[in-house]
């Protein structure tokens, strides 16, 4: 209590943002209730009539929604396959070379991509793989092949997706494991060195087991946002010839929900997906806890 | 540390760093050929472009491609409107961060284990996009520039950060030292806590500005005038959707025209990541600095 009074400039002083995760973050929470009603907008979220579960047999009713279940899951794992090595094998290529201005360079370029927007790399995408136009295509002919119209094959738009992501965030990526791979103790290398290990027993016997918690972390936030595959890329790179595979739940969301105005509708699918992704975030944690004792609580 | 030359590196090792520079400069050459490429031939000429000339470096250098933006008037104005918003909702975003982080991170402030719970739940999980644009549409934000500001103000990430900083860099023993002498905490978070903290400032701008700079759907699902519109959501239009109102063809030039528009999305790729290009390398350091931070504690 003398400390309230003592300090009531803090409570002046986070006051804004309170409130702003109240209203912007606590009432979306309360207002997902929405997927158990038939919102009208007369009536608002609070007096429209409750449906119970309709909106979610709808969803579930259709066979649609098993195609856009299956293509989140497949993008969502081939993502992780792939992401997921890179950074590590990056970092620890880059802990092996000596502090100098070529390592500071390739630091820089892979850094670099993070920074280009969602919408860039996206037309960059769409214009290194234009049929007419495209380097890939250029490269194709070069060499005597067809030329293929990428983001019309609905065959190639996870691949398309999943790599065009491991080129952007693998270095980004890197940086928290070579952060990890600094705090390592250096006794445990010389002493490695005195018994004659070879660079590459090092890193499997010291910089692996060294950077262990910090992969177990990133994994488990990772396995955690298995339903939230990047919508505002997916989206953008949509087009009618893709869209067998390239529509996922977040961007069907989308669509019913603010296209088509099936707030309860949408509001349902969207309520499954978060209400997965905090089980799966669950459930990657306690098994982290249980296998390597590193977890998130 | 002095390095210790007197074990020699067997031949095994010798191979493996031989691998290990061939590796990195293969990941150098995979990230920076698409660069490079985009930039060449937003140099070209427009038929040395569409005609698929272009390897490595601009062939017939011309700056037509950059000519053409410029009298576009939507992307003008699109840039102008995104240098709008980066900049107020960069100045509110880390404004109202600091004001949070700071009492997040004394001890003597009550409550600062609940409200870290409260707004960490929120990174768990979500109301998800229907009611957040509801919340939106009720405060009658559609359509307006505050849609783009407020309702992303605040990210729990940034958050963390400033709270670590300011936990580690600002000891509670200054700050018992202080309130000794009768300073209050207002007084002493603006002349003694932010003079510290310019690092941590800069962090966060860098932060705030870039994701503001270069984020789009926000604008996509709340704003309906063109004349709102930022720069990504005009690219958007431009090189992915290929619509343009201001599109009137000539019959006789189409050919032309349409070389010069092809050339055009190279030029508009280079021109919209033109701000984050030209602080890159500052940003660099600075945002390695805000990851690291962060993970201390996450």
């Amino acid at each position: 209590m003398k400390s309230l009074r003592k300090h009531w400039q803090f409570y002046l002083l986070i006051i804004p943002a309170v409130l702003y995760f109240i209203i912007f973050k606590y009432i979306p929470m309360l207002g997902s209730i929405i997927a158990f009603k038939d919102y009208n907008v007369v009536q608002g979220i609070w007096g429209s009539p409750w449906v119970g579960l309709k909106y979610f047999k709808l969803f579930f009713d259709n066979p649609a929604a098993w195609d856009l279940i299956k293509n989140t899951l497949f993008i969502s794992f081939y993502g992780i396959v792939a992401c997921f090595p890179l950074p590590i094998i990056l970092a620890l290529a880059l802990n092996e070379i000596r502090q100098g201005r070529f390592k500071k360079f390739v630091q820089i370029v892979t850094y670099a991509p993070y920074f280009i927007s969602t919408v860039v790399l996206v037309s960059m995408i769409i214009v290194l793989t234009s049929p007419r136009l495209g380097i890939f295509n250029h490269m194709l002919e070069a060499i005597g092949l067809p030329s293929i119209n990428f983001m019309g094959d609905p065959g190639l738009f996870s691949s398309i997706y999943v790599w065009s992501d491991v080129w952007q965030f693998t270095g980004y990526s890197a940086v928290i494991y070579l952060a990890a791979l600094s705090g390592i103790d250096t006794s445990l290398y010389e002493a490695a060195k005195i018994d004659g290990a070879s660079r590459l027993q090092k890193i499997i016997h010291i910089d692996l087991p060294g950077i262990m918690p910090a992969i177990t972390i990133i994994l488990i936030l990772t396995v955690g946002n298995i339903m939230g595959v990047g919508f505002e890329k997916i989206f953008l790179m949509q087009n009618p010839l893709n869209l067998e595979t390239s529509e996922v739940l977040s961007t069907y969301v989308y669509k019913m929900g603010l296209l088509n105005a099936n707030y309860s509708f949408a509001g349902a699918i969207g309520l499954f997906n978060s209400v997965v992704n905090l089980i799966l975030l669950v459930m990657a944690n306690i098994f982290a806890k249980r296998i390597s004792g590193n977890s998130l609580w | 540390m002095a390095k210790p030359m007197s074990i020699k590196e067997s031949f095994g090792d010798k191979v493996f760093l031989a691998m290990v520079y061939t590796f990195l400069i293969s990941v150098v050459i995979v990230v920076l050929y698409p660069l490079i490429y985009i930039v060449s031939s937003s140099l070209s000429s427009p038929l040395a472009v569409s005609s698929g000339k272009v390897w490595l470096w601009p062939v017939d250098f011309s700056l037509a491609g950059y000519k053409a933006i410029f009298n576009n008037s939507e992307v003008l104005v699109g840039y102008a409107n995104s240098l709008f918003y980066t900049f107020f909702g960069t100045i509110i975003s880390v404004t109202l961060t600091v004001m949070f982080a700071y009492p997040l991170s004394r001890k003597s402030f009550y409550g600062r284990n609940f409200l870290m719970i409260f707004i960490l739940f929120t990174m768990l999980f979500s109301g998800g996009l229907i009611p957040e644009y509801l919340v939106v549409k009720h405060l009658h934000m559609l359509d307006t520039r505050w849609a783009l500001i407020i309702p992303k103000a605040i990210a729990v990430w940034q958050v963390i950060i400033a709270v670590t900083f300011f936990r580690t860099s600002i000891p509670d023993e200054i700050v018992e030292a202080s309130e000794m002498d009768g300073c209050s905490d207002l007084r002493f978070l603006w002349s003694v806590v932010l003079p510290l903290s310019k690092p941590i400032i800069a962090v966060l701008v860098l932060m705030y500005a870039i994701f503001q700079w270069n984020s789009y759907f926000d604008a996509m699902i709340y704003l309906k005038s063109e004349a709102l519109y930022p720069l990504q959501v005009v690219l958007r239009n431009i090189l992915i959707l290929n619509t343009t109102s201001s599109a009137t063809m000539d019959a006789q030039k189409l050919m032309e025209m349409n070389q010069v528009a092809d050339l055009m999305k190279y030029s508009l790729i280079v021109v919209a990541s033109l701000p984050v290009l030209i602080i890159y390398p500052f940003v660099q350091r600075h945002f390695m600095k805000g990851v690291l931070i962060g993970s201390v504690k996450g």
